[in-house]
C-alpha cells in the first residue's frame, strides 16, 4: 500500500538535530521575535507566529515520519542533567503513547491560528499562544516529573490571558474560574511528586531522581504510599479531564474563551489530565490505579451519559460542544481503566480524534460567530441553504464526533467499548455504548436546528466558506476520513507502547493478566469455512440418522 | 473472476467521489448519468462474479478477498475484506439491479431539483454503504456499511431540508436506528469476547463447533437477542418501527431504494448471514424474532388499512412484510426470508416507484382520496402498479405469492399460531392494496374536485355577500323608518293648518256680518272672506297628501322589514348549510359522485381554478422505463424457487451453501402444501373482491373499516413522543438545572467562602485576580530562570 509505504521506517536513523528540545524552542523563540515585532503591524505578528508555528507543526510530522513503528520505548530521548544534586533532569521523549499527541499539537495550533484571528491586540495575543504552544509540547514529551510539573501548571498562564483578554462576554469570570479551579486541582500534585521521590529515594536506597523511568522500574512505594500519591495526581488530572464532578469550568472557559482558546483547550489540554492518568498514574502506580479504576470507570460512565444529556439542552453551540467533551473524555477513561490493548490504544487514539474533531466543532462555531455575532442555537436557522458548503463541511465533522464508521471517532470509541467489554468493565462498557446513541440525538438535534429548516433575516445570507477557510480546516477533515478509513499506521505506532505498559502493569500487579480473548488459530478463511459446511453437514446427517433410528 | 469483487462496492465509491469533485460543474442530467453508470458497473461485475461463484464447487463457494488490514489492536484484528458467497452475492444482484433502475428513474424524478447532483452524490455512497454491509467479511464491516446506509439515509429523508417536518424525520431515522446499533455493538464485543474474532471465517465453524453445546447456548442466546435489537431497529420491526412511516418525506425514488428494497432489509440479511450462531441459541430466542416478526406484520397491515397518503400505505406495507421476513427468519426458513426478500424488492421497488410516478404526475399530490381514475391518464404507471399490487398480493403466478407461500408453509410446519397471523396479514395486505389502486387508478377521476377546504372558501364568500345584503336590507328599513316620521310631522302640520285656515274663515265671516255692505271696509273684508274660503279646500288637499305620504312610507317600511327578514333567513340557511357541508375529501368512495358545487362556482378559491388547468399526465421514459424492468420482474420472480419439484427449487440449492444446514426442514404432505396454497389463495381473492365490494361499488361505507386506532397507528408513535416531548425532556432539563444549581452552585458557594475569608487578609492583597494571576506568572518565570540558569552550570 502507497500510504504505509509513506510511513513506513525499517530501522531507527540517527537524528542529530535536537528534535524534540526544538519543538518547545522553536515556539518560545517565536513568541520572543514577536515580542521584538513593532507593536503596531498586527500583521507582522500573525505571520510570524504562523510560521513558528508550522514550523513546529513541520518538526513534529518529520520527527512521525522518522519514528520507529516496532519499538515500544521512549524515542529521540534528550538528556541533560539539570539539578543533579535533586535528581532533577531535562530529560525529553517520545513513545508510542504520546506520539500522536505531540504531532496533533504542532499541527493544531498552526490550523487554530489560520482559521482565527486576534481581533485587537495581536501582538500580545500570539505570544501567549506560542508560549501556549511551548508548555503544551513540553507536558507531553517530559520525561522528568517536576519538568512535566512545570509544564503542566505554566500552560495555564497563557490560557489564562488568552480567555482573559480575547474572551467573550463573562471572560473575566471564566477565565479566573478556569485558573483558580485547575490550580486548586493540582496543588497537591506538588506535594505527591516530592513524596514520590524522597519515599522512593529512601525505599530504594538510592539517589534522588524525578526521572519517570526510574520511578515507574522501582516501584518503591508501599501499596498505601502509592494510593495517597495516585490520589493526589488523580485529583489535578479529574479536574484537567474534567471528570464529573469536577467539570463546571469547562463550559465556562469554553464558551468564553476566543477560538483558539476553545481549539486548544479541547484538543490539547484536556489530554493532560488523560495522558496524565496513562503517564502518571498507570505507568507509576499500576496496582494503585488497578485498584482504584471502578472508582474512574464509573466516573467516565457518569461523564458520557451526564454530559451527553446536558449537552442535549443547552441553547449555546460551544456549551454544547464543551459538554459533548465531557462525555467524549469519559469514554477515554474507559478505555485507559479497561486495562487491556484494545481499550487503552483506543483511548489514545480517541484523545488525537477529540481533539481533531472538537477542534474542528470549535473553529466552524467559531466563524459562525463571526458572521451572525451569535452562538445561540434559537437565533440561527436554515443556514445549510445560503451555506451549503460550510453545512457539508460541518456535518463531516460531525458525524465524526457521533462515532460514524469510516471515520476517525468510530475507530477509538469502538476499540474503548470493544476493550472495556472483556474485562471487569464490562457493565461500564455496556452503560458507556449508549452514550452512542446520545450522541447522535444531541449533534443531529443541534444540526437540526442551526443548518436545517427555512432561514429568515441574517441566516438567509450568510456567506459560505471562503476559499481560504475551506483550505484551513482542509487538514483536518482529511484526517478525520484517513485516519477512520486507515487507522492501521496510528494504531501500529501506538501499539509496542500500550503492550510495554500492559506488561508493565502484568508485572507489578500481583494477579493481574490483560483481560484479552485468544484470538482463534488463523487458517485460509475459505478453507475454514468449507471446513465448517462440511462439519455441520455432517452433524446435520448424524442427528437425522439419530433420529432416523429412533423412530 | 471471483477477483473482481472489490468492483463491486468500489464502483459506486468511485462514482460518489467523482460527484463530489466534479457534480456541480457536472450538473444535471451529466451527473445523474454518471452516478448511474457507477451503480450500471457495480452491477455487471456483480454477475461477473456471481458466474465465477457458480462456476465453484456447490459446497465451495467461498471467497475471502482481503484488501488491507483495517483496525489491528492486540489481539483484535479486522480486515477490510470482503466475503463472496452465495447469500452476499446474491443480496449484491438484487441491490446493484434494482439500484441501477433507481438511478435511471431518479434522473426523471429529480428533474429541475437544485440539488440534483447532491442527490445522485447519497444515491451512490448509499449504494457503496449497503455493498459493504452484505459483503462485508467481518461485523464490523457490515456495521460500516450499516452505519453508512444510515447515514445516507438521514441525507435523504431529510434531502429537501427547508420543510422542519422532513428535517425532524431524518434525525428520527439516525436516531432510532442508533438504538440498534448499540444493540449490535454489544453484540460484537460479545462475539469478540467468546470466539476472539468477529470475522464470520472464524465465527461462523466456532458456532458450527458448539452445536448442541448447552455451555455455550446462554452466550449464543445473547448474541442473537443484541442482533435482534439491531435489526428491529434496521428493518423497522415493533418497537422501533416509528422511523419508517417518517422516512417517507425524503423523495420517493429513496423510499424505494433505501426504504423498501434495500436497507431496510439489512437486519434479516445480518440475522441470516449469523444462522450458525442463531442454531446454538436457546430456542426461544429465534421464537422470539418469529413473534416480533409475526406481531409487527399484522400490527402494521392493520394501520396500512386506514391511510390516505399514497406513500403512507406503502411504508406500512413494507413495515409489514419485513415482519413477515423476521417470521421467516425466526422459525429457520431462511430461503423462504431471502426468496421473499427479494420478490419483495422487485415489487416494493415497483410500487414505490409507480406511486412516485403518481406523485410526479399530479402535481406532487399524495392523497388518494384526490386521486382516482388515473388508469387512463397513466397507462404504463398504472399497468405496471397493477403488477405490482397482483404480486405483494398473493395471487398466482405473481411472484409474491410464490415466496409468501413458501413462508406461510414453513409457518403451518412450525407454529400454527405464526401461521395463523401470517395468512390474517396476507389478507389485510391483499385488502389494503386494492384499496390503494381503486382509489388511485379506477373510479372516478377526483383530481379535479373541490376540497372541503376549497367549497368552504366559497361558502365563506358566500356568507360574506349574505351577511352585506342583510346590512343593506337593515339600513333601507332605518331609511323608511326615518321617512315614516318626516311624514307624520308633516301630517301634524298640515292638520294645524287646515285648523287655521278654518279659524280664519269664521272670523272673515264674522267681520263680514258686522259691516255694512257699502262700507269702505266690506269689499276688503269681502276679499278676505275669499281668500279665507280659497284657503280652506288646499289646507285640506295638502293634509290629504302629507296623509297620503305617511301611508307611502309606512309601507315601504313594511317591504324593507320583509326584504330583511328574507335576507336573515338566507344567511341563516346558508350558515347552516356551511356547518353541515359534506366533506368531500374526508371519506369519498370510488364512486362517489363529486360535490355539487352549484352557484358557488364561481366563488373557488384560487388553488382550485388553478388546478382546474393542470392535467394529471405520464411520466417521462426514465421513469416508465424502470417500471417496465421491475413489472417484468415482478411477474417472473417467482421462477427463482419454484415448489413442484426438487430441481426447480433454483434459490434452495444455490443459498444451501451459505446456510451450514440450518434450514429448517419441512414435514408437511403434499396434498397439505396444496391445501394452504389454495386457502392463501382464496383468501387473497377474497380480500381483493371485499375491497372492490367497498370501495369500487361502494356497498359499504368504508369508515365502518378505517378505524381511528388504525388511521393512529395504534397511538404508538404520538405515545412515544408524548414521553420524549413531556417527562424525556423535563428530565434533560433538570438535569442541566441541577448542573447550573447544585454542581456549579458548589463551585461558587466554595469561591465566595473563600473570597470572605480572604477579604479579612485584604491589606496583604490588593484582591484583584488580575494581580495575583500576574505574581504567578512572575513567580513562575523566575523559577523557569532559575532552572534555565542550572542548566547552564552543569
Amino acid at each position: 500500500m502507497m500510504i504505509s509505504s509513506l510511513f513506513a521506517v525499517e530501522a531507527a536513523e540517527a537524528v542529530s538535530f535536537p528534535l524534540l528540545p526544538s519543538l518547545i524552542f522553536i515556539p518560545l523563540l517565536t513568541a520572543l521575535i514577536i515580542g521584538l515585532l513593532p507593536a503596531h503591524r498586527d500583521d507582522y505578528s500573525r505571520i510570524t507566529a504562523l510560521a513558528g508555528s508550522a514550523i513546529t507543526g513541520a518538526v513534529s510530522v518529520y520527527m512521525l515520519a522518522k519514528f520507529v513503528v516496532d519499538d515500544g520505548g521512549f524515542q529521540f530521548v534528550s538528556e541533560r542533567s539539570w539539578i543533579a544534586d535533586l535528581g532533577i533532569s531535562f530529560s525529553l521523549g517520545v513513545d508510542g503513547i504520546s506520539l500522536f499527541l505531540v504531532v496533533m499539537t504542532g499541527i493544531l495550533f498552526p490550523l487554530g491560528l489560520l482559521a482565527t484571528s486576534a481581533h485587537h491586540d495581536a501582538k500580545a495575543y500570539h505570544i501567549w499562544v506560542m508560549i501556549l504552544m511551548a508548555g503544551s509540547m513540553g507536558v507531553f514529551m517530559s520525561l522528568d516529573l517536576l519538568m512535566f510539573f512545570m509544564f503542566f501548571e505554566i500552560v495555564l498562564v497563557p490560557m489564562y490571558f488568552l480567555i482573559g483578554g480575547w474572551g467573550h462576554g463573562n471572560r473575566v469570570y471564566a477565565a479566573l474560574k478556569f485558573f483558580l479551579y485547575t490550580m486548586a486541582g493540582s496543588a497537591l500534585m506538588m506535594v505527591g511528586i516530592l513524596v514520590v521521590v524522597f519515599l522512593t529515594a529512601r525505599n530504594t536506597g538510592g539517589a534522588l531522581t524525578f526521572d519517570i523511568r526510574d520511578l515507574a522500574e522501582a516501584q518503591a512505594l508501599t501499596t498505601n504510599q502509592a494510593r495517597a500519591v495516585l490520589a493526589t495526581f488523580a485529583l489535578a488530572f479529574a479536574v484537567k479531564v474534567p471528570l464529573f464532578p469536577l467539570h463546571t469550568w469547562l463550559p465556562d472557559a469554553h464558551t468564553e474563551a476566543p477560538t483558539i482558546g476553545s481549539v486548544i483547550l479541547a484538543g490539547v489540554m484536556l489530554k493532560l489530565g488523560t495522558y496524565g492518568f496513562l503517564r502518571f498514574g498507570l505507568y507509576l502506580f499500576p496496582e494503585a490505579s488497578h485498584d482504584f479504576a471502578p472508582i474512574f470507570l464509573t466516573l467516565g460512565v457518569i461523564g458520557i451519559v451526564y454530559g451527553a444529556i446536558v449537552a442535549t439542552v443547552q441553547k449555546d453551540l460551544k456549551r454544547l460542544i464543551a459538554y459533548s467533551s465531557i462525555a467524549h473524555l469519559g469514554f477515554i477513561i474507559i478505555g485507559l481503566f479497561a486495562l487491556n490493548s484494545q481499550g487503552i490504544q483506543g483511548a489514545v487514539m480517541q484523545m488525537v480524534n477529540h481533539g481533531i474533531s472538537t477542534g474542528a466543532l470549535f473553529i466552524l462555531v467559531g466563524w459562525i460567530y463571526e458572521r451572525r455575532h451569535t452562538r445561540e442555537i434559537a437565533a440561527l436557522s436554515g443556514l445549510q441553504k445560503a451555506a451549503p458548503l460550510f453545512a457539508g463541511v460541518f456535518t463531516l465533522v460531525m458525524l465524526s464526533s457521533v462515532g460514524l464508521p469510516g471515520l476517525n471517532g468510530f475507530v477509538g470509541e469502538f476499540l474503548i467499548l470493544l476493550g472495556a467489554f472483556q474485562g471487569d468493565a464490562r457493565w461500564f462498557a455496556v452503560v458507556a455504548t449508549t452514550g452512542v446513541i446520545l450522541a447522535a440525538l444531541y449533534l443531529l438535534w443541534a444540526y437540526q436546528r442551526v443548518f436545517h429548516g427555512t432561514p429568515e433575516g441574517e441566516n438567509a445570507t450568510m456567506r459560505d466558506l471562503s476559499f481560504s477557510e475551506f483550505f484551513s480546516i482542509l487538514p483536518l477533515l482529511a484526517l478525520i476520513v484517513g485516519m477512520g478509513v486507515y487507522p492501521k499506521p496510528v494504531l501500529d505506532r501506538i501499539e509496542p507502547a500500550v503492550d510495554e505498559l500492559i506488561v508493565h502493569i502484568e508485572a507489578n500487579v500481583n494477579g493481574f493478566t490483560e483481560p484479552e480473548p485468544e484470538a482463534p488459530e488463523q487458517h485460509d478463511k475459505r478453507e475454514q469455512l468449507i471446513e465448517a459446511l462440511h462439519e455441520a453437514e455432517e452433524k446435520a446427517e448424524a442427528k437425522a440418522a439419530a433420529k432416523g433410528e429412533g423412530e | 473472476m471471483l477477483e473482481l469483487a472489490w468492483l463491486i462496492p468500489a464502483a459506486p465509491l468511485v462514482g460518489f467521489g467523482l460527484i463530489l469533485l466534479f457534480g456541480r460543474a457536472l450538473g444535471e442530467p451529466l451527473a445523474g448519468w454518471l452516478g448511474l453508470s457507477a451503480a450500471a458497473t457495480s452491477f455487471a461485475a456483480t454477475v461477473v462474479v456471481f458466474l465465477g461463484l457458480v462456476a465453484e464447487e456447490h459446497s465451495e463457494r467461498f471467497f475471502v478477498q482481503t484488501l488491507f488490514e483495517w483496525v489491528p489492536a492486540g489481539n483484535f484484528s479486522v480486515n477490510a475484506g470482503l466475503l463472496v458467497d452465495p447469500l452476499s452475492i446474491t443480496m449484491c444482484l438484487f441491490i446493484t439491479g434494482v439500484g441501477t433502475l433507481i438511478h435511471l428513474y431518479s434522473i426523471g424524478y429529480m428533474h429541475g431539483d437544485p440539488n440534483f447532483s447532491k442527490f445522485f452524490l447519497y444515491l451512490n455512497l448509499f449504494v457503496a454503504s449497503m455493498l459493504l454491509l452484505v459483503l462485508g467479511d467481518n461485523m464490523l464491516m457490515t456495521f460500516l456499511g450499516w452505519e453508512g446506509v444510515g447515514a445516507c439515509s438521514y441525507f435523504l429523508i431529510s434531502f429537501w431540508f427547508t420543510d422542519p417536518a422532513n428535517a425532524s424525520a431524518g434525525k428520527k431515522a439516525f436516531v432510532t436506528n442508533r438504538i440498534g446499533d448499540f444493540g449490535f455493538m454489544l453484540a460484537m464485543f460479545l462475539v469478540f469476547s467468546k470466539v476472539g474474532s468477529i470475522q464470520y471465517a472464524d465465527i461462523i465453524p466456532w458456532a458450527v463447533e458448539h452445536l448442541g453445546d448447552p455451555a455455550i447456548a446462554g452466550t449464543a442466546t445473547a448474541i442473537v437477542l443484541l442482533l435482534l435489537v439491531a435489526a428491529a431497529g434496521k428493518s423497522a420491526q415493533l418497537p422501533l418501527y416509528v422511523w419508517l412511516p417518517d422516512a417517507m418525506a425524503g423523495p420517493t425514488p429513496v423510499s424505494a431504494l433505501i426504504h423498501a428494497a434495500t436497507m431496510v432489509t439489512s437486519g434479516v440479511y445480518l440475522l441470516t448471514r449469523m444462522n450458525p450462531v442463531l442454531a446454538i441459541a436457546d430456542g426461544w430466542a429465534v421464537d422470539t424474532i418469529a413473534w416480533v416478526g409475526a406481531l409487527t406484520a399484522l400490527f402494521a397491515a392493520t394501520v396500512a388499512v386506514a391511510q390516505n397518503d399514497i406513500k403512507k400505505v406503502l411504508a406500512y406495507s413494507t413495515v409489514s412484510q419485513l415482519g413477515y421476513l423476521f417470521l421467516a427468519v425466526g422459525i429457520g426458513a431462511y430461503v423462504p426470508a431471502i426468496f421473499h426478500m427479494i420478490t419483495h424488492a422487485f415489487f416494493k421497488a415497483l410500487l414505490f416507484l409507480g406511486s412516485g410516478s403518481v406523485i410526479h404526475g399530479m402535481n406532487d399530490e399524495q392523497d388518494m382520496r384526490k386521486m382516482g381514475g388515473l388508469a387512463k391518464l397513466m397507462p404504463i404507471t398504472s399497468i405496471t402498479f397493477i403488477i405490482g399490487w397482483l404480486a405483494i398480493a398473493g395471487v398466482p403466478p405473481f411472484a409474491g405469492f410464490w415466496s409468501k407461500d413458501e413462508i406461510l408453509l414453513y409457518a403451518w410446519n412450525d407454529n400454527k399460531a405464526l401461521w395463523a397471523i401470517g395468512l390474517v396479514t396476507a389478507l389485510l395486505t391483499a385488502f389494503y392494496m386494492t384499496r390503494q389502486v381503486i382509489l388511485t387508478f379506477f373510479g372516478r377521476t377526483r383530481f379535479y374536485d373541490a376540497t372541503a377546504e376549497e367549497i368552504n372558501a366559497a361558502f365563506d364568500n358566500r356568507l360574506v355577500s349574505a351577511s352585506g345584503v342583510t346590512t343593506e336590507a337593515e339600513e333601507a328599513l332605518a331609511a323608511a323608518h326615518a321617512s315614516v316620521e318626516k311624514a307624520a310631522g308633516d301630517v301634524e302640520k298640515k292638520t294645524a293648518a287646515v285648523e287655521v285656515s278654518a279659524t280664519k274663515l269664521n272670523d272673515a265671516k264674522e267681520a263680514l256680518a258686522l259691516v255694512s255692505a257699502d262700507d269702505d271696509s266690506h269689499a276688503k273684508l269681502t276679499k278676505a272672506l275669499e281668500k279665507a274660503e280659497k284657503g280652506v279646500p288646499k289646507a285640506s288637499e295638502n293634509l290629504a297628501k302629507a296623509q297620503s305620504t305617511v301611508a307611502e312610507a309606512n309601507a315601504s317600511v313594511d317591504s324593507a322589514e320583509e326584504a330583511l327578514a328574507a335576507a336573515k333567513s338566507s344567511y341563516r340557511a346558508l350558515a347552516a348549510k356551511r356547518s353541515t357541508l359534506p366533506m368531500p375529501d374526508t371519506h369519498v368512495t370510488a364512486v362517489s359522485a363529486a360535490p355539487k358545487l352549484g352557484d358557488l362556482a364561481g366563488e373557488m378559491p384560487a388553488s382550485y381554478v388553478e388546478r382546474q388547468e393542470y392535467h394529471p399526465h405520464e411520466s417521462p421514459w426514465t421513469m416508465t422505463v424502470p417500471l417496465v424492468a421491475l413489472s417484468g420482474a415482478a411477474i417472473v420472480g417467482g421462477a427463482l424457487n419454484l415448489p413442484f419439484t426438487k430441481d426447480l427449487h433454483f434459490l434452495q440449492h444455490w443459498l444451501e451453501t451459505s446456510l451450514f444446514g440450518n434450514e429448517a426442514k419441512l414435514a408437511v404432505a403434499t396434498s397439505t402444501k396444496w391445501g394452504l396454497a389454495v386457502v392463501a389463495i382464496v383468501c387473497a381473492l377474497a380480500a381483493i373482491a371485499g375491497a372492490f365490494h367497498v370501495y369500487m361499488r361502494g356497498k359499504v361505507d368504508p369508515r365502518t373499516i378505517e378505524k381511528t386506532p388504525f388511521a393512529r397507528a395504534w397511538y404508538v408513535d404520538e405515545t412515544y413522543a408524548k414521553i420524549a416531548g413531556g417527562p424525556g425532556h423535563k428530565g434533560f432539563d433538570f438535569a442541566a438545572l441541577f448542573d447550573r444549581s447544585v454542581i456549579d452552585g458548589a463551585v461558587n458557594g466554595v469561591a465566595s467562602a473563600v473570597r470572605s475569608i480572604g477579604s479579612s487578609l485584604r491589606s496583604l492583597q490588593t484582591g484583584y485576580v488580575r494581580n495575583s494571576a500576574l505574581g504567578i506568572v512572575v513567580g513562575s518565570a523566575a523559577v523557569v530562570l532559575w532552572f534555565l540558569s542550572r542548566l547552564w552550570q552543569s
